[in-house]
C-alpha cells in the first residue's frame, strides 16, 4: 500500500512539480497515472523510491520514504525504468535477475532457482543466458521486468512499458502485468494499455491529481482528457 | 570481450587467480628488459602465441580489438631514433642507431603486454577477475571502481556510436567530425554520458546494491592451474635471465 499525505515536490525553489498530493494506493491495486508531458509521472515515482526529497508524507508498507528505511522500501518497491538499456547494466541477463536478491543477501544458488522460476512464470527460459546487448527491445523489456520479478517486490512501478515496443511485444507486456498480484503504478501515454491493465487511473495536471477513479470513467471522458491535453485512447474514438 | 571470456577451453578453465598472477608477472617481466634487449624480448613472444593457441582465440581478434590503443603505444618510443643516435648496431654496411633500436623494444614492450592483458580479459570473466582481485586484498573501492568502469565503457562507445551516427547522417560527403564541432559533440557527450550513468547508477541503488558486488564464486584451485602456473613461471623467469634467440642464434652463426 502507497499513502501519499499532502507530498510536494519541487526542482527549483517556488516552482513546484508536484504539490499537496494526498491519496492512497491499496494493495493489489493496478493503477494508472496519465498525464502530459512533464505533468510530474516521472517524478512521482521517483518520490516513492526516495529517489528524490519530498515534503509532506509518503509511506510504503507502513514505512515512511526516508533515509533510514531507504533500503526496505527499495526492496518492497521495484522499478522498470522508461529506457531498459539502462536497467539492465550485468553482462547477461540471469547476472541482472541475481543481482537484486544477492544485494540483499540472498545466496547465489537460491537467487538463481528464484530466477528460474520468474524466467518460467513469464516463459523466458530461453532468455537466462543470453547477452543483454544481444537481445531484442521487447525480450530487453520483459527481461527488465523479470529482473524486477526476481526481488519479489509487494509494489512494482512501471515507467512507459509499453513504449517503443511492437504490438506482439506490446500485447506481451499487457499481459505480464495483467497477471501480475502485486499493487501496481503504471505511468503511460498508451492509454490504451493504461484500459487494458489498470483498474484506477490518476490523471496528473500542473502538479495536482485532476482526476482519480475508475479507469473506464476517466479515460472515456473526452472533455476532461482533452482538457489536460490528453485525447481518448484509440479504441474508444472509433466508437 | 564478454562472450570470448565464456567461452570454453583449456586456458578458460584455468583459476582466474592463476591467470592474473601469470599475467601480472609476465607484464613485470617484459616491463624489467633493458632498452637495447630487442632479441631476448623476441623470446617473451612464445607466452601470448602459446595461449592464443590453447584458448582458441584469433590472434587477428586481439589485433582488431586493440586497433584504437595500438598505434598509441607503438607511438610511445618515436621520438627515440632522434634522441639516440648513437651506432649500436650494424647489418652489414647499414649502421641502426641506438634510438632505433629502443624504439623498436618499447613498441614490442607495449604490444607484449597489451596482447597478456587481452589474453586476460579474453579467458576470464570480469567477475571472476575482479573475485580474484578482492582475495589479493585489493580494497574493494578499487575493484569496484574497476569493474563499474568496464560496464560504463559500454554506455560511452553507446553515446559515442549515436551520436556519430547522427552528426553523419547531417554531414553527407564529411570524414569525420569537423573541428568546430568537437567542442559540442565532447561537451554534449560528457552530459549524456553522465545522465545515462546516472539512470544506471540508479537503477542499482533500487536494486539493494551498496558500494560492492557480490561476485560469482570462484571455483577451486586445481592442479592444471598450479602446472600453468609453475610452467608459466619457468618460462618466464628463464626467458627474462637467458637472452634465448641470441643463444639459439649462436648455435648456427659465430
Amino acid at each position: 500500500m502507497i499513502v501519499f499525505e499532502d507530498v510536494g515536490f519541487s526542482y527549483e525553489r517556488g516552482v513546484p512539480v508536484l504539490e499537496g498530493l494526498s491519496l492512497s494506493i491499496h494493495a493489489g491495486e493496478c493503477v494508472g497515472l496519465i498525464g502530459a508531458n512533464g505533468a510530474g509521472k516521472s517524478t512521482l515515482m521517483q518520490l516513492v523510491l526516495g529517489l528524490l526529497p519530498h515534503n509532506g508524507s509518503l509511506r510504503v508498507d507502513g514505512l515512511e520514504v526516508e533515509k533510514k528505511n531507504l533500503a526496505e522500501v527499495r526492496r518492497r518497491v521495484g522499478y522498470v525504468l522508461q529506457d531498459s538499456d539502462n536497467q539492465m547494466f550485468m553482462p547477461t541477463v540471469l547476472e541482472d535477475m541475481v543481482f537484486g536478491p544477492c544485494n540483499y543477501g540472498m545466496p547465489r544458488a537460491e537467487a538463481e532457482a528464484r530466477a528460474d522460476e520468474v524466467l518460467a512464470e513469464l516463459g523466458l527460459e530461453a532468455l537466462r543466458n543470453r547477452y543483454n546487448h544481444k537481445i531484442s527491445g521487447g525480450e530487453k523489456r520483459m527481461a527488465a521486468i523479470a529482473t524486477i520479478l526476481a526481488m519479489r517486490p509487494s509494489v512494482i512501478l512501471m515507467d512507459e512499458p509499453s513504449a517503443t515496443l511492437d504490438p506482439v511485444n506490446r500485447r506481451t507486456v499487457i499481459r505480464a502485468i495483467g497477471r501480475m498480484e502485486q499493487t501496481r503504478l503504471i505511468a503511460s501515454h498508451d492509454l490504451d494499455m493504461i484500459l487494458d491493465t489498470c483498474s484506477r487511473v490518476l490523471l496528473l495536471s500542473g502538479g495536482h491529481v485532476v482526476a482519480d477513479g475508475p479507469a473506464e470513467a476517466i479515460l472515456r471522458d473526452r472533455a476532461l482528457l482533452e482538457a489536460h491535453r490528453m485525447e481518448l485512447p484509440l479504441c474508444l474514438q472509433r466508437l | 570481450m564478454e562472450e570470448l571470456a565464456a567461452q570454453d577451453s583449456p586456458v578458460h578453465r584455468l583459476h582466474p587467480l592463476a591467470k592474473l598472477l601469470v599475467a601480472v608477472g609476465y607484464i613485470l617481466a617484459v616491463m624489467s628488459f633493458p632498452k637495447y634487449a630487442l632479441t631476448g624480448l623476441f623470446a617473451m613472444l612464445l607466452y601470448p602465441l602459446a595461449l592464443f593457441q590453447l584458448s582458441g582465440i584469433r590472434v587477428s581478434t586481439c589485433f582488431y580489438k586493440l586497433r584504437v590503443i595500438l598505434p598509441l603505444v607503438c607511438a610511445v618510443g618515436v621520438a627515440n631514433p632522434f634522441l639516440d643516435r648513437a651506432v649500436a648496431l650494424r647489418v652489414g654496411t647499414v649502421a641502426v642507431p641506438g634510438g632505433v633500436i629502443s624504439m623498436l623494444t618499447l613498441m614490442l614492450k607495449g604490444v607484449l603486454a597489451l596482447m597478456a592483458s587481452f589474453l586476460l580479459v579474453a579467458t576470464t570473466r570480469m567477475d571472476s577477475l575482479c573475485a580474484s582481485l578482492r582475495r589479493l586484498r585489493v580494497p574493494g573501492v578499487l575493484v569496484t571502481l574497476l569493474l563499474l568502469t568496464y560496464r560504463y565503457v559500454g554506455v560511452l562507445v553507446d553515446e559515442v556510436s549515436a551520436m556519430s551516427q547522427a552528426y553523419a547522417l547531417r554531414a553527407p560527403g564529411q570524414r569525420g567530425l569537423h573541428i568546430s564541432a568537437w567542442g559540442s559533440f565532447l561537451g554534449q557527450l560528457l552530459l549524456r554520458s553522465m545522465d545515462r550513468a546516472q539512470e544506471l547508477y540508479s537503477a542499482m541503488l533500487l536494486r539493494g546494491f551498496h558500494d560492492h558486488f557480490h561476485y560469482v564464486a570462484i571455483p577451486p584451485f586445481r592442479r592444471d592451474s598450479a602446472v600453468y602456473m609453475a610452467t608459466s613461471a619457468a618460462f618466464i623467469a628463464l626467458a627474462r635471465g637467458v637472452d634465448l634467440p641470441r643463444l639459439l642464434g649462436g648455435l648456427f652463426v659465430r
